[in-house]
């Protein structure tokens, strides 16, 4: 889950840098991006319980997508294999639970057990991945006012927006803290409950205290309750190309079983 | 031309704990002076600042900006003519980008898009930091970010700019490019502040506070000059001054 | 251990997303209408403290692990109902976006588990720390105790009810459930202690802090959301959760005994009475008609290729689920009666 300090600023921050990258999807409106990756997960998670192969095609989205959007794939796979724990551990179960043979592989044996977990492991890489690409062609700030735009309460998009900004004051400062109190420790670098509760307790105070000058600063420059957002986000052809033309092939691929027809094709023409 | 002078007459406020922040502060600032407040931590500068912009009510006493006497009602009207930069930029910078944060007050003020963009860009340019307007606050140097909050004001077109220890936290090549700015300025400048060097550089005039009362008011030089004074309410003699001979 | 998208269906997700979707529309609204221009960045930087106090572990001693604060109830405390709820939800956006920790589809899970509770149970059950005048410190750590063990359970049991409803992964319901929920009730007893030691701290170094929270005139009638919210809960509990426990019909009579032998116990006032009786309806209801299904079917599902171990009836999920039951409508009837006697 979280733990790990420093590292995240690095991560949150690098993401954000990725989405100031150029690129033609970068480039594209944050709601037409957002839309297909919604899309692309639903149909993902259509498919039946024992589909791994017919999952396959649909790598083409995430692997197009890095590639036409200049986007590091080693950033990518770390933040898959850090994520990738709770999948592993609830999917397990299904290979130690379902003995049905469903199928051979030459003359092995393979388990709807198995193949349903293969099936969550495939699904998941989709699924993250599509959601980490669509931050990092769009960053939080597009992102944000692309869904306000498509109906998000206004207030939460403000909430998001403030919470990312002051994500690296806040937590710049309970490092700071945390580290002042691990050197009095003398190296140990576990808290003991109370003084956790005492940093805490602090850095709320510290908080809720810039939360009241940050008002103030709102208040000296006319604010009167209403945030207003400058972000034009506009929509042409190439989103509408996008998102129709992805949603077909994704809707091609659920209804006609892409790696099978090829498999069969292949092994028809004598291999 | 109108007055904008900034007059403060017998200004007393206390904190609802108790503490009796200001006892009866009267000075009078007419337009394009360069006036700092010093004094000790505790003297009542930041009680004073915060009268200024109309974000505290006066217990006692007046506080008339320009053709307006603070009141609850006219504390709108105060703050536009009023521009306030914070101690901690990160306070002040909370939009998502350097453009969205300079482009928040006209935004509230109600000019159209044409118009911010117009005001939002020439207070950028004016602080040198135009090309930084699509940058997230976070990815700024301090001396950036003190540069941006002063913009975010400039935009709202401010007759008096207030300012709470600007030079604060700033490296020796920030800190001279903000004397630098500062000294450009025409607007009224009223600066809170310790940094008693900078007020020796840009600041004619000077206000004393100790005990939320005015302890002196006038020539920087005479002021900050005479030792025993300085001491007297917790301040010191700035270098500069000590090898100066009275021409 | 927010949810995966791998491991939710489209159906489950898109109804859960429609849940969440409701009541983050309707908090907006009432974060409008509360017309407090100072909420906005306050619950901005509560959001990121949270997320950096999520950040920072203590050591557990004797097992040799760590925690953390989660945080709900103290947005709860802080913020009032509405804005805790938006501000968790935004905390787990940004964790699923940025950190992949929870699946975008599964958000729309993961908002409701980890912020209903916190925000719309948990909040009435910390009224009396926050506002009553008879606050002791005994009192308030109980109270901060119970509202995170309960919030976390109802987390917990969201997880897998909505994993199980999925039909992705084959994690049979009971065993998921003893997995969970004790684990849960480990993380609630911390986030509880952690809790209560922050807001005593923030109770003696400001004090007025805590008044952000409490609604002005808190009455019957504004806590009738939220009873209702309770008795959803419930009956949601009652009827699905007796659905699939399946293979222990004597097991859940039981428990549904066990529930109606506690309201009974409970000594009731003529208006809470009623409700009660409506509760009672509706949890036994779902269940005698599951129960009756089974019957008539035949058999207990013992045609499925997974060997349910054998489990005693002390220990079954229905036993679990049922004794969980009773547990929430304790509560309630405490708050009804806790609430009539103030208001009246």
């Amino acid at each position: 889950m979280m733990s790990g300090g420093a590292a995240n600023f690095l991560e949150v921050g690098r993401m954000d840098e990725l989405a100031r990258l150029d690129s033609p999807v970068h480039r594209l409106d944050a709601r037409a991006q957002a839309i297909t990756t919604i899309v692309f997960i639903l149909v993902v998670m259509s498919f039946p319980r024992y589909a791994v192969s017919a999952l396959m095609p649909l790598f083409v989205y995430p692997v197009a997508l890095i590639a036409a959007g200049n986007l590091p794939v080693g950033v990518l796979l770390r933040k898959l294999a850090v994520a990738a724990p709770f999948a592993l551990f609830v999917g397990i179960f299904n290979p130690l639970l379902d003995h049905h043979v469903v199928t051979r592989v030459g003359s092995f044996p393979v388990t709807g057990g198995w193949l349903s977990f293969f099936s969550i492991m495939v699904r998941f890489l989709l699924t993250v991945s599509a959601a980490l690409i669509l931050v990092s062609c769009t960053g939080i700030n597009r992102l944000c006012a692309g869904m306000e735009r498509m109906g998000m309460p206004r207030v939460f998009a403000i909430q998001i927006l403030f919470l990312y900004r002051y994500f690296f004051v806040v937590g710049d400062e309970g490092l700071r803290m945390k580290r002042s109190v691990e050197i009095r420790c003398a190296g140990s670098r576990k808290l003991g409950f109370r003084v956790y509760g005492h940093l805490i307790g602090q850095l709320l105070l510290r908080a809720m205290d810039r939360a009241q000058r940050i008002y103030r600063a709102m208040v000296a420059r006319g604010f009167d309750g209403e945030i207003r957002l400058m972000e034009p986000t506009r929509a042409g052809w190439r989103e509408a190309v996008f998102v129709g033309g992805w949603t077909a092939l994704f809707l091609a691929t659920r209804i006609w079983n892409v790696a099978d027809g090829l498999g069969g094709w292949l092994t028809r023409s004598g291999l | 031309m109108s007055h904008h002078v900034v007059e403060v007459k017998d200004l007393a406020f206390a904190y609802p704990d108790g503490t009796e922040a200001l006892r009866g502060v009267s000075f009078r600032i007419t337009h394009g002076e360069c006036v700092a407040v010093i004094g000790g931590n505790g003297a009542g500068k930041s009680t004073l600042l915060q009268h200024l912009n109309g974000y505290l009510m006066p217990e006692r006493g007046d506080v008339r900006v320009g053709d307006f006497s603070l009141t609850r009602e006219t504390a709108p009207m105060v703050r536009r003519s009023v521009g306030m930069v914070f101690q901690d930029p990160d306070d002040q910078l909370f939009m998502p980008t350097v453009f969205d944060d300079v482009a928040f007050g006209p935004l509230n003020i109600g000019l159209s898009a044409g118009e911010v963009e117009e005001r939002a860009m020439a207070a950028l340019e004016r602080v040198g930091m135009a090309h930084l307007r699509g940058r997230p606050p976070y990815k700024l140097s301090a001396g950036e970010k003190r540069a941006v909050a002063i913009a975010t004001v400039l935009s709202g077109l401010p007759d008096v700019l207030v300012m709470d220890e600007p030079s604060s936290n700033l490296d020796p090549r920030g800190r001279r490019r903000l004397i630098e700015l500062l000294r450009t300025f025409e607007h009224t400048r009223i600066i809170a502040t310790h940094d008693l060097e900078l007020v020796v550089e840009i600041c004619p005039r000077v206000i004393l506070l100790d005990h939320g009362q005015v302890m002196a008011d006038g020539a920087t030089v005479e002021i900050l000059g005479d030792e025993a004074l300085m001491l007297r309410h917790g301040l010191e003699k700035p270098h500069s001054l000590r090898h100066r001979h009275p021409h | 251990m927010h949810m995966a998208d791998a491991l939710v269906s489209p159906a489950v997700g898109g109804t859960m997303w429609a849940v969440t979707a409701g009541l983050m529309a309707w908090c907006a609204r009432k974060v409008k209408e509360a017309r407090d221009d100072r909420l906005i960045p306050m619950m901005g930087v509560l959001g990121a403290f949270i997320f950096t106090a999520q950040m920072i572990n203590f050591s557990i001693p004797v097992t040799g692990s760590s925690g953390h604060l989660g945080g709900g109830l103290i947005l709860a405390v802080l913020l009032g109902p509405y804005a805790a709820f938006l501000v968790i939800a935004s905390v787990l956006a940004v964790q699923s976006l940025f950190f992949a920790d929870g699946g975008l589809l599964a958000l729309g899970c993961n908002i409701f588990n980890l912020g209903f509770a916190p925000a719309f149970i948990a909040y009435p059950l910390l009224y009396t720390l926050v506002a009553g005048k008879d606050r002791t410190r005994a009192r308030a750590w109980a109270a901060a105790m119970v509202a995170a063990i309960v919030g976390l359970q109802l987390g917990a049991f969201g997880v897998v009810l909505e994993t199980k409803l999925s039909g992705i992964s084959e994690l049979p319901f009971r065993t998921f459930v003893l997995i969970m929920q004790p684990i849960h009730l480990a993380i609630g007893i911390v986030e509880g202690l952690v809790t209560a030691a922050v807001v005593a701290f923030v109770a003696r170094a400001r004090p007025e802090a805590l008044a952000l929270g409490v609604p002005r005139a808190l009455t019957a009638r504004s806590l009738r959301p939220v009873f209702i919210g309770l008795l959803v809960v419930a009956a949601i509990l009652g009827g699905v959760a007796s659905w699939f426990a399946s293979t222990h019909p004597d097991g859940l009579e039981w428990a549904m005994a066990k529930v109606t032998g506690k309201e009974e116990v409970a000594g009731v006032e003529d208006g809470v009475h009623a409700k009660l009786a409506g509760v009672q309806a509706k949890t036994a209801f779902l269940p005698g008609y599951g129960f009756k299904k089974e019957r008539d079917a035949g058999k207990p599902s013992g045609t499925d290729p997974e060997s349910w171990p054998a489990v005693d009836a002390g220990t079954s999920v229905s036993g679990l689920v049922g004794g969980f039951l009773a547990f929430i409508l304790a509560v309630i009837i405490g708050f009804a009666l806790k609430t009539r006697m103030k208001v009246a």
